[in-house]
């Protein structure tokens, strides 16, 4: 029997290696996968590579998770928010390198990652400080940038209802990066509030098919999704 | 007669103006969301929010935020009926596709050309961060720029090349300032709207490079 649920935070992140690249979905607040970063945490796993759009603020959620100095690189589009003061002064120390991408096309090098791509040309960046270095190509009188996938070894996805089989289903604009990311990583872990038996999920409406998920738990629902989780 | 010029709002009211009926748009975050609240009634608009939403409504009451549910400024929204999620390579697809039809955003600096700066000013110090400006840049079939005409220290935005970092090459074709209204073609910048009180030699005068008088034709 296909059982891809695991009982607890700790077995859910079992395994999760030094050197990791790690995706974690979420924009802002919506998707974070706050339990499964707070298990990252007491997992231990160091010289990561974190992938997310933003860079964490306030205390907790990511930036806890880069608090402990086991994050050697953040890749991500937007990270200067309001209160991020952690990444701030690791970047401003030299302690954390940055890597800093258009969200398209954040998005994109994952989507590329999990569709098997082996890179692509888009015209965004083109001219600017960000496409530095890449090579372009002219193609039908427009200028492209190539870009490579981004594979992830590890990936921390924040849904809200799955099964067994990992079929996830997620809530409103959380939803965002999960998808992607868990086709773009060989590990893909679902925290869900909910766990539905095989067959309850309307198969119209699984947005991430079990095929990219090899672990499912479930977290409390703690009433208001937090906003100090980004 | 003094210039009145134009505030905020009322940028975005002129903005909001040029709207059409059934277009998907995108409002960047900072000055360009001011637009949505100056949508023209009985015009269905869609608006785009990068973390993949489609026909995003306004801001909900007190006491019922989603945090769920929130714009690319990361501030709580709603869904108008017949709205829709999707993941983010969907979102940014619909970018670089081509199917978004005006993106609205604010500038350091739009040159002559369209090029556009408005990510990163460049000092040493500062943290980079881009978000999905680039994307927006590239993809929407009109780059719209809301911005004041000159800097704080009376300089104008409106320059022959940007001297700040680009976001996009060749991108813009309107600029929307507290002083007037400027299509960008290939022949040159036209200027029009302008506020009252204003000439058309002094709006010149105020800009960094040459305008020819009237909208743009065709």
């Amino acid at each position: 029997m296909v059982n891809k649920i695991v009982e607890s935070l700790q077995a859910a992140l079992a395994g999760v290696q030094d050197g990791a690249t790690v995706l974690i979905g979420g924009f802002g607040g919506a998707g974070i996968a706050r339990e499964l970063i707070d298990a990252l945490i007491a997992q231990g796993a160091r010289d990561l590579t974190v992938v997310n759009n933003n860079a964490g603020n306030g205390d907790t959620g990511l930036a806890a998770l880069l608090k402990t100095g086991r994050v050697r690189k953040i890749i991500c589009s937007y990270p200067r928010q309001a209160d991020s003061h952690v990444f701030e002064a690791l970047y401003r120390a030299g302690k954390l390198e940055l890597e800093l991408v258009p969200q398209g096309n954040l998005a994109e090098r994952m989507r590329a990652a999990g569709a098997g791509i082996g890179a692509f040309y888009t015209p965004t960046a083109y001219g600017t400080d960000l496409a530095k270095g890449k090579e372009t190509r002219l193609i039908n009188g427009r200028h492209y940038v190539l870009e490579y996938p981004i594979f992830g070894d590890v990936a921390l996805i924040k849904a809200e209802k799955g099964d067994r089989w990992g079929n996830l289903t997620y809530r409103k604009a959380a939803r965002n990066f999960g998808p992607i990311m868990a086709s773009a990583a060989k590990l893909a872990i679902a925290q869900v509030y909910d766990i539905a038996q095989l067959g309850e999920l309307d198969p119209e409406n699984i947005v991430t098919p079990g095929i990219f998920v090899q672990r499912v738990v479930r977290v409390a629902r703690d009433g208001v999704v937090a906003k100090e989780a980004a | 007669m003094s210039i009145s010029k134009r505030s905020r709002d009322d940028i975005a009211k002129r903005v909001a103006q040029d709207m059409y009926e059934g277009a998907y748009v995108n409002l960047g975050i900072g000055l360009p969301t001011l637009v949505a609240n100056h949508l023209p009634p009985g015009r269905e608009i869609l608006l785009h929010s990068e973390n993949g939403i489609l026909g995003m409504g306004p801001k909900p009451p007190k006491g019922e935020e989603d945090w769920d549910l929130i714009n690319a400024g990361k501030e709580p929204v709603t869904l108008l009926p017949g709205g829709a999620f999707f993941h983010h390579a969907d979102s940014f697809g619909m970018m670089r596709g081509g199917h978004l039809d005006i993106c609205v955003l604010g500038a350091f600096q739009v040159s002559v050309t369209g090029d556009l700066a408005n990510w990163h000013t460049g000092a040493p110090d500062a943290i980079p961060a881009v978000g999905g400006a680039m994307d927006l840049a590239v993809g929407a079939k009109s780059v719209w720029i809301m911005m004041e005409h000159q800097t704080k220290s009376g300089e104008s935005k409106i320059v022959d090349k940007c001297s700040y970092p680009l976001t996009g090459v060749g991108v813009v074709s309107r600029i929307y300032t507290d002083l007037a209204v400027i299509d960008i073609t290939p022949q040159g910048l036209h200027a029009h709207d302008l506020v009252p009180g204003l000439s058309f030699d002094e709006l010149q005068r105020l800009t960094g490079v040459p305008l020819t008088e009237g909208r743009a034709q065709g």
